[in-house]
Formats: C-alpha cells, structure tokens, sequence
C-alpha cells in the first residue's frame, strides 16, 4: 500500500509539474499512469484525472495571474468559444464516431509538434514589428496587453487572427466535449501560433481556461459516483505541490526549452490519440 | 492602457489571485485532515480500483457529504476537500463577473455573464 501511494504521488508531482509549464493540464500523464501502470478502472481514471486538471489550473493559476502572466479578457473571450463547442461536442458525440476524430486531432497534433519544434527559437513578434492596424478588433475587447520577461521589465503583445484563434478553440471545446481530454493542446496551439501570443502567456492562459473546461463536467462525474477520496487524495496533493513548482519554473525558464517540452508532450499525446483511433477501428 | 486602468487590472488580479489561494488552501488543509482521519478510521482497507463499483451516494451527493463531513467522517472530509477545489474555477468566474462590473467594462461582463451561465448550467443542470 505505501508503495502505490507513493506512485500515485510522485506521478502526481510529475503530472502538476509538465501540466503547468505546458498548459496541457495533467490529464495525459495521470489517466495513463492509473490505467496502464497501476491498473485502475478507466472510470475511476478519468473522474481522479478531472480532479488533477482542476487542481493544477487552480494551483499554478495563483502565480500566474499575481505575476500577470494570465490574460483574463483573452481567458474570458475564448472560454464563450470552449464552453459552446463542449456542448457541441457532447451533442455530436451521438453522430460522429470517435475514432475519426481522433485521428485527425492526432494528426494536428503531430503537424503542430512538428511546427513547435521547428519554431523553437522564434520570439514572439512584438508590436511595433506586427503593424497593427488601429481600432482593430482586439483593441475593442482590450485583448493586447503586457507580461513580465523579467523582473520590473514588462513587454507588450497583440492579439491577432481573432477570428482563427476563435474557430480553433471551438473546434477544442468540441474535442473535450467529444473525448474529454486534449483540449489544452488545441487552446495553447489556438493562441501560440494562430492568435502569435508569446508562449508564456498562451500556455499560462490556457492554464486558467482548462479548469474552468474541466469543472463543467465535474457535476456529472461526482454524481457518476468516478470521483473516489482516497485515490483522489493522493494525486491532488501531489499535483498541487507539482503546479505551483511548475509555475515558479515557468516564470525564470527560457522559452526555447518550454516550446521543446511543449512539443515532445503534444507528440506523445498526438501518437496516443492516433493509436486509440486505431484501436477503435480494429474492435 | 490608461494609468488607472492598469491600476484597476492590477487589484484585480491580486483580488483572483487571493480568492484561488484561499480556495486551493482550504482544499488542501480539508483533504489533509480528511485522510489521517480515513487511516484512523480505517487502519487496513484493501485498495481495490481494478473494478468500478460508483462510489456509495454518500460520497456523491453534495447535501449528504456536508452532513457526513460534519460528523468527521475521514472520506467525507476529503470530498469537501474536492467540492471546494472543483468550485474554484467557478469561483473565479463569478468574481471576474464582479470585477469587471466595478470597472464598469461592460462589453466583458456580458462575456463573463455568458461563461457563467452555461457553467452554472452544466454544474447544477
């Protein structure tokens, strides 16, 4: 018993730790590492799992917004996006079959590692460099604003391609309404690389947005009766401690290394998502 | 941004950041509590998750975890423990509804009026 808590622990930490640095959540490691490593019931797997993604949100969310690495407005205006395509989601469930889903959301994911990795050492572009154009959109909503590189030294960005940024975090509140998990991918890729957030923001951003994704279907699966104390236990605290080190590891680390973590994570996640498409097809 | 505004944005984000702290705190303490009492209560339970049993309706209505929690009850506590942390990011929607009210943005409190509402709709619906 002491050495499947400390399992179940130390996955925990791990899991808080990659979630927080990437703003994927830790929902990847922990389903796998109690189904496949400790040999829990899938259910029990996904309502502890929940739990975990809230709780790093939540954990890592205390420092990123003091230190104003979150963007509220930004967070606020995608989550009409995420939270409308999770009922979608939901209501397509009945129509589209899963496994095609799966392969194509695989499949972006492996393309947008690939461009993650490639881009590594790409900045992003700052203001003056993107020639914005006045009273644009993203003005109107007070989407631009600044984020700390360093300690007293603030730098501005813009919010562009609303509209793609928008439509990618539809099509990710449809994917975790659909599958219930991979949607922090899809936010992180929606505003690193269509909306040119700096990575930083966009992975403390969708940070902030997963838990609220998240405790939308927590009601459902308490009342499912998935969501067990004593397994639950072990892995909040765990992620808990591992969130709140990640976000302090955040703030001081260079971004080529956080994109490179990034990438080799959504890899993995993109090969998983194609094998369990895969799996589906053969059963 | 205007001064002000910035000003503004700053109390507002130490007002998130607070009431986040609060709550993950407070989970955190409830689930410490609730699991040395668990293995007070129950010093040799058999871990057995290989097979999906729902857990007992105790543990999954929110009115009889209150109840039980309040008779010390280790298991139940820890569940209160999890009710909170579920409800912090619901928590932080309201208060953004709040903030955004007194900075008189309305644009963003029609936004965060919306999120609100459909969370409230999938959490208590």
């Amino acid at each position: 018993m002491g050495i499947y808590f400390a399992i179940l622990f130390v996955g925990a930490l791990i899991a808080g730790l990659l979630g927080s640095l990437t703003g994927l959540g830790g929902g990847i490691i922990i389903v796998p590492l109690l189904t496949i490593g400790l040999g829990v019931d899938i259910k029990y797997a996904v309502g502890t799992s929940l739990v975990a993604v809230i709780a790093t949100s939540s954990g890592a969310a205390v420092s990123y917004v003091k230190e104003g690495l979150t963007n509220f407005r930004i967070a606020m205006f995608l989550e009409t996006a995420t939270t409308v395509g999770a009922i979608c989601g939901a209501a397509l469930a009945a129509i589209i079959s899963s496994w095609s889903l799966m392969i194509v959301f695989g499949v972006l994911l492996l393309y947008s590692a690939f461009n993650s990795f490639k881009n590594r050492k790409t900045e992003f572009l700052s203001i003056n460099e993107q020639g914005i154009k006045e009273n644009s959109f993203a003005e109107k909503l007070k989407l631009d604003g600044t984020y700390p590189v360093s300690p007293g030294n603030n730098i501005s960005y813009h919010a562009s391609h609303l509209c793609g940024g928008y439509l990618m975090m539809i099509l990710a509140g449809i994917l975790s309404g659909l599958l219930g998990i991979g949607s922090g991918a899809f936010k992180v890729i929606a505003m690193d690389t269509i909306m040119k957030l700096p990575f930083k923001v966009s992975s403390a951003t969708s940070n902030f947005m997963i838990g609220v994704t998240a405790a939308a279907s927590a009601g459902v699966y308490l009342s499912r009766g998935y969501i067990d104390p004593v397994l639950s236990m072990m892995v909040v605290l765990g992620v808990l401690i591992g969130s709140m080190t990640g976000a302090r590891v955040l703030m001081r680390s260079n971004t080529k290394i956080l994109k490179v973590v990034f990438s080799l994570v959504i890899l993995l996640l993109g090969i998983e998502m194609i094998r369990n498409g895969i799996l589906d097809i053969i059963r | 941004m205007k001064t002000d505004e910035k000003k503004t944005d700053e109390r507002f984000r130490v007002m998130i950041s607070n009431v986040l702290r609060l709550g993950v705190s407070l989970s955190a303490i409830l689930i410490i509590i609730g699991g040395v009492l668990f293995f007070i209560q129950h010093p040799d339970t058999v871990f057995d998750y290989a097979t999906f049993k729902s857990e007992p309706s105790k543990l999954k209505d929110i009115v009889l975890i209150l109840r039980n929690a309040f008779s010390f009850s280790g298991r139940a506590v820890i569940q209160l423990g999890l009710l909170i942390l579920i409800s912090t990011p619901f928590l932080r929607v309201l208060f953004s509804l709040i903030g955004f009210a007194i900075e008189k943005d309305r644009i963003y409190v029609f936004i965060t009026g919306i999120v609100l509402v459909v969370l409230s709709f999938s959490l208590f619906g």
